[in-house]
């Protein structure tokens, strides 16, 4: 699938010359969203180190294989990986512990691995679920938050299930 | 989290006891914490230019002017929100940073467009039906352009970073098709309650 491969580079320039055109101080601008960026990036790594280790632990330690035999009947339905199925349940936590899983993942398997893609995607379809409602609800201070939480879980249940079948039917 | 991340280093320290390698238990940890700094490096260069990006095209007006040409198509997800209202600017800002892929940049205006649907509530405690279906349609998250995600699969060495880019589109219209039908139900289930 290179045809994406043109859409990076487009945006960017789109970017850019609408900056130019509509005057954009430019560079200070990128340099002040550049700030912003750093200041995420150092954020992140304390979830970095966590996730890293928390992992790293359960994988060295043969947890997996032992967790891999008692979802056998779940993984075998859908025939999909442990790891990616793990990620999902944390992608709807935490954002960031999602994101360092997704590294650890394209560390150990490869970006362009089976597992890689199917992570890149799980990633990249759904949200940080509940993480999201809390925060939002909470800036307003509404507490009954109705159907929000069941709608939330099956769009993610639905972007699961997707992710696995169009990752197996592209990159087959 | 406090319980995947407890469960994740326990059941590890435990599954070692009982495979009787605990030795490898104390490398494991320390590898894995100066891999996740030399990782976090590599990322500070990236996140830095996408969020650089980001800012131009907000400073621009471009991300503004997203948002009006998707505006028909917003207000007949919320009919409960009077036309011209500003919750649905913000609201339309949101989603389309985030269809961006600029995560950082939608927040901002996801927690003014609450404020703004707050000012509709007639029970502020309670959750509103535009604020369940906001709600439903971020989370699910489409997304045009997952910048992260493609920053990072080029961070890591991939071959081809965006050639995820049609999959995850695929699975994030499946999710947030999934997301609008289920809001509508449980809102009709919900008004009849």
């Amino acid at each position: 699938m290179s045809a994406f491969s043109w859409l990076i580079p487009f945006i960017i320039s789109m970017v850019f010359l609408h900056g130019l055109i509509n005057k954009v101080r430019i560079f200070e601008v990128f340099v002040q969203g550049a700030r912003e960026g750093l200041l995420l990036a150092i954020r992140l790594i304390p979830y970095l180190v966590g996730i890293y280790v928390a992992v790293g632990i359960f994988r060295e330690s043969g947890a997996v294989e032992i967790m891999v035999k008692a979802l056998y009947p779940l993984i075998e339905l859908l025939q999909v990986p442990a790891d990616t199925l793990f990620l999902s349940i944390v992608r709807s936590l935490s954002g960031p512990a999602a994101l360092g899983m997704m590294m650890e993942i394209f560390d150990t398997y490869g970006p362009d691995s089976f597992m890689g893609r199917l992570a890149s995607t799980l990633m990249g379809s759904t949200d940080t679920t509940f993480y999201i409602i809390a925060i939002y609800f909470g800036s307003v201070g509404v507490r009954k938050t109705r159907y929000a939480i069941p709608v939330g879980i099956l769009a993610d249940s639905a972007s699961f299930l997707a992710s696995v079948y169009i990752v197996k039917k592209m990159f087959a | 989290m406090n319980w995947i991340f407890s469960f994740l280093i326990l059941g590890g320290i435990f599954a070692a006891a009982w495979n009787g390698r605990l030795e490898v238990i104390t490398p494991a940890a320390l590898n894995a914490a100066s891999s996740a700094i030399e990782r976090a490096i590599n990322l500070m260069g990236v996140i830095s230019l996408w969020l650089g990006i980001a800012k131009v095209a907000e400073a621009s007006g471009l991300i503004d002017q997203m948002s009006k040409f998707i505006a028909p198509v917003f207000t007949l997800l919320f009919p409960s929100i009077p036309r011209g209202h500003p919750a649905l600017g913000s609201i339309l800002m949101n989603l389309s940073a985030n269809m961006l892929g600029f995560g950082n940049a939608a927040t901002p205006f996801g927690l003014k467009a609450m404020k703004e649907l707050q000012k509709l509530n007639p029970h502020p405690d309670t959750a509103t039906e535009a604020m369940c279906t906001f709600l439903a349609i971020n989370t699910s998250g489409v997304t045009l352009v997952p910048a992260t995600i493609i920053a990072l699969r080029a961070a890591a060495g991939s071959k081809n970073p965006s050639e995820v880019v049609g999959a995850i589109l695929f699975a994030s219209i499946c999710s947030t098709l999934v997301a609008i039908v289920a809001d509508y139900i449980f809102r009709i289930i919900y008004s009849k309650s």
